[in-house]
This record gives C-alpha cells, sequence and structure tokens, in this order.
C-alpha cells in the first residue's frame, strides 16, 4: 500500500515536509531488510558500514563537503541543536571571553529555540540580526555588531533560505565578514538544499545544516556538516559513532535513503527548479487573480540570490490564516499558516513580526510551498476554490471583531 | 447539515459527534482553545483545556474519521469569562462561569464563526433535549438523566441559538454514554467527568481569586453587626456557605454560622445562623428566553444553582428582568447566579439573580442587594 501521493488532495505544503522519490523508498525499503549494525566488525556490520559510508560520499560529492565533514543525525532540529549548542561550547570553554551568539530575527524555532536556551541556562549573550520587510538580514547591522563584539562572538548564524517566506540570505557576505575575525559561522540549509544549489566548501561555512525529508527522503535523517578542524562539543552522549560528536547507532536504510534523495535532487535540480519557477508564477498569477486584496510577500525578485522558486507567502486582508486553512482543507486543499502552534493554537509567526508585520496581517497569512511532484491541475483547483474560501474566512473574522 | 462538533476531549461531546455522524451530518470536529498557554497534562477533575484534552479530542475525531481543528478562542474566553468572573466576585456576586461561557463562547463566539464559515449548526455533548413545538419554536427540556441534567447551564440559549444547536445525548444516561464510546472504540470512555471551573487549577476556587485580586482585608460581622473577626478578601466567600469562616469563637447558641451577606465596597461579611438564609423572593435581571417572553405571570418552577433543587414559584415579568415569589423556600441563594425558569421539563428562560428577598431580615444588612 503506498501512501504517497492521494490524488484527491492538492499538497502545497512541500516546505513542510514533500513527497518521497519512489527509488528513494525502494532503497529505504531495501535497506531495512539488510542485517547488522554499522559498527560492528564482523562482515554483515562491514557490508552495513560501506553502504553508509557510500552514502556520505555521495552526499559530501553533493553538497560540496569532504565525507568526513557530514556528521549524520536525526534531522534538522537536532542538527541545529549540535551546531548552536555544540559550536558555542567548544568555543567558550576554549576562551570564557567568547560568550556571545549572533542569530538572525526569522530563524527557525529549531534554531531559535536552543539559542533561547543558551541565554536563559547558560547566560550566554544574544545578539539579534535583524531583518527587512522581506525578510533579509540587515548586513549593516550585523557589522557593526561584528566590528563592535568581534572578540567576544562564540558563533554566528543565519539560514541560508527561510522557511516561511522563502527569502535567500547573503551567506557568502555574512561568512565574508565573520571570517577576517576567526567567527565561526554556521547556517540552517534545511530549506535551501532542495531548491537551490547548495555548496559547502564554496559558501565558506563552518557548519550547515541539512536534512532528508525537504529534498524527497524520509522523516528521521539530517546532517551536521561541519570542518574536519572545527570542534563540537557533543549533546548526546555514547558510542560516539558520528566522529565523537554524535553517538547512537547508526541508521543504515535512512542514511542510504537520505543519499538516494540528495542524488535525485541534485540530478534534477535545474529542470525542477525551472519547472517550479514557471507553477510558482502560475500561483501568484492565480491568488492575485482569485483575491485581488491578496500581498504576496517576500523577495518579488527570482534567483537563487533572492528567494526560493517553491515558495509563495500570501496575506489575506481582514482575514484569518486558520479559518482559511480549514476551508481549503475542507476542499481538498493543504496549506499551512507557516506558524508555529502551541496545543493547536497559532501563534502570530516570529518572522513575520520580526518583517514588520502587525499581529493581524502575521494572523491573515497562509504558505504555499510547491514540490518536486506539484502540478498545474494542483494550482488550478486551488485558485478555484480560493474566492469562496477568502470570503468566508473573512466574514468569519469580522464576526470575531464585531 | 453541515455541523461543528465542539470536543473537549470527554466522553460526552465526543459521542455527541460520533452520533452527529451517523444521523447523516457533514461533520468537523473543533477543540476550543480556552487558554493561551495550556498546561501539558491534566490535573485533579478536570475535563479540558490542556493539551492533553486537545490530543484525546483528536483522537476521538480520527477513529470517528472526521476532519478536526483547534479554534483558539482564548482572547473572547479571557474578556467574557475570566474576566467577568473575577469582576463578579469583587463585587460581591457569584458567578456561573459556564452559563457565561454557553452564552458568550461556545453558542455565540463560536456559533457565529461556524456560521460564518459556512456550517450551519454546532453540536455539543451538553445532557439537554431538544424538541419542536406544536408553534414551530424549538424547545429545551432537561435531559432524561436528572442526574447529568445541564439545562440549567444551557437556559441562556435564545431560540436563535436553540435552532443552531443539537444535544444529541439528552435521551440518555451516563452510563449508556460510556458504553457507546466504549463501542465505538473511543479512547475516552473512561475518562473521568470534569467537575471543577476550567480555568481555576485544582478548584481552588478561593485561592485563584486571591491570586488574581489580591487582598483586601475586611470585617466579618454577625447579624447584629457584631464583629467576630477579619478576613484577607470578600471574594473568597459566597452566600451560604459555611465551611472556611475560621473564627475562632463558636455562636453564642452553639448553632453553626452561614455567610448570609457580602457587602462589597466595605468588604464586610455577615454571618449568621442558617434561617436568615431563607428567602422567599427574587429580583432578576438580564432576562434570556428561549422563546417568546411570557406576557403574564406565570406558574413554574425555578432552579437557582447548577444541580440544585427545583422550587415552585411564580415568575412576574418585568421592564428589565422578571420577580420571583417562591412557593417552595430557598437557602443561601446569591446574587450573581442564574434563575432558570422551568415548566415541567421545558425551559422558559433565564435571569441574573440581582437581590433576594429574605423571610428574616438582620439588623446588620436590611438590603439584601448586591450593588448591581
Amino acid at each position: 500500500m503506498s501512501f504517497a501521493r492521494n490524488l484527491d488532495r492538492v499538497y502545497l505544503d512541500h516546505a513542510a515536509t514533500t513527497s518521497i522519490y519512489p527509488e528513494v523508498q525502494e532503497v529505504m525499503v531495501r535497506e531495512l531488510g539488510r542485517l547488522g549494525n554499522a559498527s560492528s566488525l564482523h562482515t554483515s556490520g562491514r557490508s552495513a558500514r560501506r553502504v553508509v559510508e557510500e552514502s556520505r560520499e555521495l552526499i559530501g560529492e553533493r553538497i560540496g563537503s569532504r565525507p568526513s565533514e557530514v556528521v549524520f543525525c536525526s534531522g534538522g532540529t537536532e542538527a541545529n541543536n549540535l551546531a548552536i549548542k555544540g559550536l558555542y561550547w567548544a568555543r567558550r570553554d576554549a576562551d570564557p571571553n567568547k560568550d556571545t551568539i549572533v542569530f538572525s530575527s526569522v530563524e527557525h524555532h529549531a534554531l531559535l529555540d536552543p539559542v533561547v536556551w543558551l541565554e536563559k541556562r547558560e547566560n550566554a549573550r544574544v545578539l539579534t540580526t535583524p531583518v527587512d520587510h522581506i525578510g533579509r538580514i540587515k548586513l549593516d547591522q550585523l557589522a557593526q555588531d561584528i566590528a563592535r563584539d568581534a572578540d567576544r562572538i562564540a558563533v554566528l548564524t543565519t539560514m541560508w533560505a527561510n522557511n516561511e517566506m522563502g527569502t535567500i540570505q547573503p551567506i557568502t557576505d555574512v561568512v565574508e565578514m565573520a571570517k577576517p575575525h576567526g567567527i565561526l559561522v554556521h547556517s540552517d540549509a534545511v530549506q535551501a538544499a532542495g531548491y537551490v544549489p547548495v555548496n559547502f566548501a564554496a559558501s565558506g561555512l563552518d557548519a550547515m545544516t541539512i536534512t532528508a525529508h525537504k529534498l524527497g527522503g524520509p522523516v528521521g535523517v539530517g546532517a551536521l556538516v561541519i570542518r574536519r578542524e572545527v570542534k563540537a562539543t557533543p549533546i548526546l552522549h555514547g558510542g560516539g559513532q558520528e566522529r565523537d560528536i554524535r553517538s547512537g547507532t547508526i541508521g543504515v536504510a535512512l542514511i542510504a535513503a537520505f543519499a538516494k534523495a540528495l542524488e535525485v535532487t541534485t540530478d534534477r535540480q535545474a529542470e525542477t527548479t525551472a519547472r517550479i519557477e514557471l507553477l510558482r508564477e502560475k500561483l501568484v498569477a492565480g491568488i492575485r487573480a482569485a483575491v485581488p486584496e491578496a500581498v504576496i510577500n517576500g523577495d518579488p525578485e527570482a534567483g537563487p540570490d533572492h528567494r526560493l522558486p517553491n515558495i509563495v507567502h500570501a496575506t489575506f486582508p481582514d482575514c484569518e490564516g486558520d479559518a482559511m486553512l480549514m476551508l481549503l482543507d475542507a476542499h481538498g486543499v493543504e496549506v499551512s499558516t507557516g506558524s508555529a502552534c502551541a496545543a493547536g493554537v497559532p501563534q502570530p509567526s516570529h518572522v513575520l513580526l520580526a518583517m514588520g508585520f502587525d499581529e493581524g496581517a502575521a494572523r491573515g497569512s497562509l504558505r504555499f510551498s510547491l514540490g518536486h511532484d506539484s502540478s498545474e491541475a494542483d494550482i488550478d483547483r486551488m485558485v478555484d476554490v480560493l474566492p469562496l474560501v477568502f470570503e468566508r474566512a473573512r466574514a468569519a473574522s469580522l464576526v470575531r471583531r464585531s | 447539515m453541515r455541523v461543528i462538533a465542539a470536543m473537549s476531549g470527554g466522553v460526552d461531546s465526543a459521542v455527541a459527534a460520533a452520533r452527529a455522524v451517523e444521523a447523516g451530518h457533514d461533520v468537523t470536529g473543533v477543540h476550543l482553545a480556552l487558554s493561551r498557554n495550556p498546561r501539558s497534562y491534566r490535573t485533579g477533575a478536570r475535563g479540558c483545556c490542556s493539551i492533553e484534552d486537545s490530543n484525546d479530542a483528536r483522537r476521538a475525531a480520527d477513529v470517528l474519521g472526521i476532519p478536526f481543528y483547534v479554534w483558539d478562542m482564548s482572547e473572547e474566553f479571557a474578556d467574557e469569562v475570566v474576566e467577568d468572573f473575577v469582576a463578579e466576585y469583587q463585587a460581591g456576586r457569584t458567578p456561573n462561569p459556564c452559563l457565561r461561557c454557553n452564552e458568550k463562547i461556545k453558542f455565540a463566539a463560536v456559533l457565529d464563526r461556524a456560521l460564518a464559515l459556512g456550517f450551519d449548526a454546532v453540536v455539543t455533548g451538553h445532557y439537554a433535549r431538544l424538541e419542536d413545538s406544536a408553534d414551530g419554536f424549538i424547545e429545551m427540556h432537561r435531559a432524561v438523566d436528572h442526574g447529568k441534567d445541564q439545562s440549567y447551564v444551557l437556559g441562556v440559549l435564545t431560540q436563535d441559538q436553540l435552532r443552531r444547536s443539537l444535544f444529541p445525548l439528552g435521551g440518555d444516561t451516563k452510563d449508556v454514554v460510556r458504553i457507546e464510546a466504549a463501542d465505538r472504540d473511543l479512547q475516552v470512555a473512561n475518562k473521568p467527568d470534569s467537575y471543577d471551573i476550567c480555568f481555576v487549577a485544582d478548584g481552588d476556587n478561593a485561592g485563584w481569586l486571591t491570586e488574581k485580586i489580591g487582598p483586601q482585608p475586611g470585617d466579618i460581622v454577625d447579624e447584629t453587626g457584631e464583629k467576630l473577626g477579619e478576613h484577607e478578601g470578600a471574594y473568597a466567600f459566597t452566600i451560604g456557605q459555611r465551611r472556611g469562616l475560621r473564627l475562632g469563637v463558636p455562636a453564642a447558641d452553639g448553632k453553626p454560622r452561614f455567610v448570609l451577606d457580602i457587602e462589597p465596597v466595605s468588604g464586610t461579611v455577615t454571618v449568621g445562623p442558617k434561617d436568615h438564609l431563607e428567602v422567599k423572593g427574587l429580583r432578576c435581571v438580564k432576562p434570556l428566553w428561549c422563546a417568546a417572553a411570557p406576557s403574564e405571570t406565570i406558574e413554574c418552577t425555578v432552579q437557582l444553582r447548577a444541580h440544585g433543587d427545583e422550587h415552585r414559584a411564580k415568575v412576574v415579568v418585568t421592564d428589565d428582568g422578571f420577580d420571583v415569589e417562591l412557593i417552595d423556600p430557598a437557602f443561601g441563594i446569591a446574587p450573581g447566579q442564574a434563575c432558570v425558569i422551568y415548566q415541567g421539563t421545558k425551559v422558559i428562560g433565564s435571569g441574573t439573580i440581582a437581590s433576594t428577598r429574605r423571610a428574616v431580615q438582620s439588623e446588620a444588612q436590611p438590603e439584601r442587594t448586591a450593588a448591581h
């Protein structure tokens, strides 16, 4: 039985997780049947280890790193935690003056929350880099912070592409600013890796987060790509399997599937990106035609220095995003409000607030995200139901405020 | 019909949703988030408002195969229910937040939102019965299970609201509902009932109010006006209350003493013997009628608190409410509580008790009216 794609549903939430490629699923199922712990010394163990190392080499090749720089873990959240805590602790232990973390105001919770945790529990000093109205970090502010506090900055982190807006950050500029001062730079490239070329070595980054399930791979595996000479204090202790930075029995099938997903993604990236960019144009035009009041947010310009090709973020004035989500769902269309939930209670997104949205506009926003198997028919069906959904959600919002 | 099933995470609302599905309605499950920062787990005898309850509701919706969403009603709930609850206690009255929630949230904010979104009605797990009357109205009646009957807390609903409501459980007992839940493989079949006010942790009303309002010391006096002691806040007392008075000296006659009156401005709490609590009549304001307002004096019964007794009475409608002449006396009735009017099992309407007329007038507090 396959759950891959329910054809009755229009799935426009690929930034949350995207469809697994059939060839990836095939690899994963095959490898799940393999007996052997990749750390065992016997023949079965070695053959499992071979799969892992071949996967590591493939991932390194596709992501522009040495194989040994790929540290497998459970996914983006773990990789971000390992990066921010591991680098901060290692740096501060070596030099107690290095007590400062610099991060952008639009980071994902998987990075924001460990930073806040370090601030509270470890007395880390935190500097937040603000963003402009399209969600791009203010480099002049960052330059000032670096000039003033270079000696104190343990680690600096800026995501490659934002998960809500799709805005791509000027990673090369950030690295250029930080490098002369010996500041370690990390980037969460979870959203970027599937849709724009990402090369670790060329970026000059010290550490980078990637995860399989945004690339057509399985949930539950990702990697922190970290330069060989950079030390990170482990957060999981045990057998020391991954470079003594990350312990835990190596998930052979997950890793093999991750590698396959990255292989397929990068093989087809140019073609997929071009196709998705066209779909995105159609989607934007469709939203504008269906709801003329809608505002499309983020960087209007396409390209790997500007925004991801697969995300459309729109604000529907005087409307509640969660009501629209519910009504679209009832019509078979699946989208996201793009914000975090506490017990399903939508909180206005910190990303949108950081971009200068007021709470109302933040609540009235939806994220539509395309993936490798999105089609024109998906967009037609979404645009078809959008006017009715918008009218009803707006009526509900008016009732609420009256 | 397209209906919203309000699902608290308890067994009643889950079975009510199941019955709505079975009746052929197009049902969408909705859990109301009433707190901005929900607790992770239930504490004490509670049945809503935690993430665990939200998950229970979701699992019930999964079993029923219906869509499920959480609606954030925390702002409305804080403004309309919690704030009112505090203000009422501060004014020396005894509010019923469950009625208030039904009036302002479940059958107002939620229902209005549902209607705007294209739904036709709301189904809940309340124990009450709705029937079509001969003259085209929807009548609300007490549930078959008198122990579980919730028509009292629904007495604030008007005809427009009743027309948009479904109460599928009113014809059954709780036992039957629990068995049905188990038969339907609903995990909540054995979940304990909730009793306390949902937003007051551990049922500690006085403690919660003290934390919210802060100490407001005042005197405790007897029915003659003699000072017996002091208290930390009049809001911690309810008329008719016997326990927790913490008076060092027993009454002269050795009989138990009860709270007779609370005077919100001075904070004076009057205590005295039980016979001083006897109430012969009530004045009620903010009337809400299930159908048309009665035009003349009606012979009826009234219920004055949740799960309270019925009292035979005569009700006369006035300009701003109604007056109640009690044939069967009532004891310990506090302003702020709801008076729900019944004829037989049928709910006629309700009002908020503004003042009471006592059988015995005490010297200390001749006016039995808390400022309204």
